[in-house]
């Protein structure tokens, strides 16, 4: 069938990175296929080639000015292995408390200041007044309430790391500050203000899909198999093995986070610098997966902290089979782990090793190969690095989170857009939804596009001759 | 007063300039009084609008950088460019030792995990890659300069109140930083 219009939007907006999206109509008008593009590449894995290793906690930080910490830390940990050290307890924990920090505000900033304009505005809403700006004047309360909360979390990456973005606190072998009692104090006496903002916004989200019913279920659904980190088959977010979990429930493998390359491969599409991770077993594309806030709670067994694990059991009684494929209860998932992440900080607080000042493993060790894998706020995030024996970087694989869900975000907009357009007919509201797909998803295109890339959002429409019809940029 | 029109845009950078600026934190209900922010990776705007002043965090990689960049300087009063990429190219200049061709090749070919038997190189309906990354000012004029990876918040916002107080501010050596 040749295609008779295409629609592009362009920038994708509220997201993080440089995105568009395109559409193709047949001559009826209807859709006839959907693009997600990553249009920005950077080349981290290429020109890190010959720098000494213990640079990387510092270099690839800057792949992401959102998660920052999640490659700093990826990094981190792929240098103890090069070195073959196990870090001290002080030193993991420290990580930890600097990882749960991003968490809150990394999914504080998703969710208030880029999500929650569509979902109290409405999709179809003056696009004018839909970010965090018309938030801050209609709903002025939940505005310094979802700022205070990412302030929160950005307080503690600078306590440890000195700055809020690109921090540095982790290095090869441990880390290079304690905590001091003073900024702990403080933290705690914040904590449970926090807890109230995100228990208030859990009620909105809840409140929002009950509302919505069969049409926030239906948003750009569609069923996969999830991946996320385990821990005794808890949720985990610095250092666990590697789930899948089947679109029914299955646990299809699990496996430690080393042995990755056994079992992720990554394909190439031609119009997309983002490519595209499928799980080995099952190939390209049936092995796609999802991972991040919904893939997490879908792949472990339980969460361990108690306010958590209630608000996860509750979660799964929505569906038969406890697996939720709701691609909008990505954002009820985030808020989950938001309150995880602000128990998991209360518990760390409260260990005394928190507190220690054995920071430090020194190694005279040079191991040619390290593998760092965390859960970044997106998804796994993998850092392996090869060095030759002065420590010089002679390769580098980087899978990032984003790029996991990369499938899912193309079928997404796919779905929405064959549910949404009739007849050829494209709104400002039908594009907003298309791009509140990649929201949902909560994806980080420069991290993405790590490789070398971009990604803007545009709504063009072409004839079958590649005549241009319309074009409708929003402004 | 009129307020004073923004538009911020993000090119060749890993968005932490932005995050930096939203670091201002609860001082953002106060800015916002004083300016409209029209177009934005933080807000929805599509095409960048005449304004007083326009923001460029990151540098210039790839051919739509270099159109954005040029828009906005065009559409623009006052052009500020924020964070070391805008400014010296930053971290993106590191593969200006190789050639865009070679840097894709071993991207999407060569890393480890990569299942590519065709040897697909991405490129259709993308932007091509400069042969290097460059600051924003190889291609355009910048009247003001926030250098730092990323700048602190407090800096981004004392150069928007200087603005708004008329004047074109140079960051003064207190808040001067690079890291």
């Amino acid at each position: 069938m040749t295609t008779v219009r295409k629609i592009e939007i362009n920038p994708v907006t509220r997201i993080e990175g440089h995105g568009k999206i395109t559409v193709h109509l047949d001559e009826a008008g209807q859709v006839q296929d959907a693009r997600f593009h990553v249009t920005q590449f950077r080349g981290f894995e290429v020109f890190s080639k010959g720098r000494d290793f213990r640079e990387m906690p510092v270099i690839t930080p800057r792949i992401c000015g959102i998660c920052p910490v999640s490659h700093h830390l990826a990094a981190a940990k792929a240098c103890d292995a090069i070195l073959g050290v196990e870090i001290t307890p002080s030193a993991h924990k420290l990580r930890e408390l600097m990882h749960m920090g991003q968490f809150v505000q990394s999914h504080a900033l998703s969710f208030f200041h880029l999500s929650s304009p569509d979902l109290l505005f409405g999709f179809d809403a003056d696009p004018a007044i839909r970010n965090v700006v018309g938030l801050a004047r209609q709903f002025p309360e939940l505005a310094v309430k979802g700022i205070s909360l990412r302030k929160f979390g950005q307080e503690i990456i600078k306590t440890l790391g000195g700055k809020k973005v690109h921090p540095w606190h982790s290095i090869p072998g441990g880390v290079n500050r304690s905590l001091r009692q003073d900024e702990r104090d403080e933290i705690v006496r914040d904590l449970p203000a926090m807890k109230a903002i995100v228990r208030e916004a859990l009620d909105l989200i809840k409140n929002y899909l009950a509302e919505k019913g069969e049409e926030a279920k239906r948003f750009a659904t569609l069923e996969t198999a999830f991946l996320g980190l385990v821990n005794g088959g808890f949720l985990e977010l610095y250092d666990g093995d590697i789930r899948f979990r089947g679109p029914r429930g299955r646990i299809i493998d699990e496996f430690p986070d080393w042995e990755y390359l056994d079992h992720i491969g990554e394909h190439v599409e031609a119009w997309s610098y983002l490519k595209f991770p499928f799980y080995r077993g099952l190939g390209y594309p049936n092995g796609s997966y999802r991972v991040g806030p919904l893939g997490r709670v879908n792949a472990c067994d339980d969460i361990s902290t108690p306010e958590a694990s209630a608000e996860l059991a509750a979660f799964r009684k929505l569906t038969e089979d406890g697996v939720v494929h709701y691609t909008m209860y990505y954002h009820y998932a985030r808020l989950i782990e938001t309150l995880y992440g602000l128990e998991r900080i209360e518990e760390l607080l409260d260990d005394e090793d928190i507190m220690g000042s054995d920071l430090r493993v020194h190694s005279r060790e040079l191991y040619p190969e390290g593998i760092g894998v965390i859960e970044a706020p997106r998804g796994t995030l993998i850092h392996h690095y090869e060095v030759d024996d002065r420590g010089a970087i002679t390769r580098v694989n980087l899978i990032v989170a984003t790029g996991h869900n990369n499938f899912a975000m193309n079928k997404g907009v796919e779905l929405v857009a064959r549910d949404y357009i009739r007849d050829g007919k494209v709104t400002e509201g039908i594009m907003n939804r298309m791009e509140h797909v990649i929201r949902c998803y909560d994806p980080c295109l420069s991290c993405s596009t790590h490789a070398v890339g971009k990604m803007p959002l545009r709504l063009q429409v072409f004839d079958a001759k590649g005549v241009l019809l319309s074009d409708q940029e929003r402004s | 007063m009129a307020k004073a029109k923004v538009a911020t845009v993000w090119l060749e950078a890993c968005a932490g300039c932005h995050m930096s600026f939203l670091d201002i934190d609860e001082r953002l209900a106060d800015l916002v009084e004083k300016v409209d922010i029209l177009y934005s990776p933080v807000v929805d705007g599509k095409e960048i609008p005449q304004v007083d002043v326009g923001v460029i965090d990151g540098a210039l990689g790839n051919e739509e950088e270099v159109h954005l960049a040029k828009e906005m300087r065009d559409r623009c009063k006052i052009l500020v460019g924020w964070g070391d990429c805008a400014v010296f190219g930053g971290i993106n200049c590191m593969r200006n030792f190789l050639s865009p061709e070679k840097v894709l090749e071993e991207a999407y070919t060569e890393t480890k995990s990569t299942v590519n038997p065709e040897k697909v190189i991405p490129g259709e309906e993308l932007p091509a890659l400069l042969p290097k990354a460059i600051p924003i000012d190889h291609v355009v004029k910048c009247d003001v300069y926030i250098p730092g990876c990323p700048p602190d918040a407090d800096t981004i916002l004392w150069v928007f109140q200087e603005i708004l107080e008329g004047r074109v501010p140079k960051v003064p050596a207190n808040m001067m930083r690079y890291d």
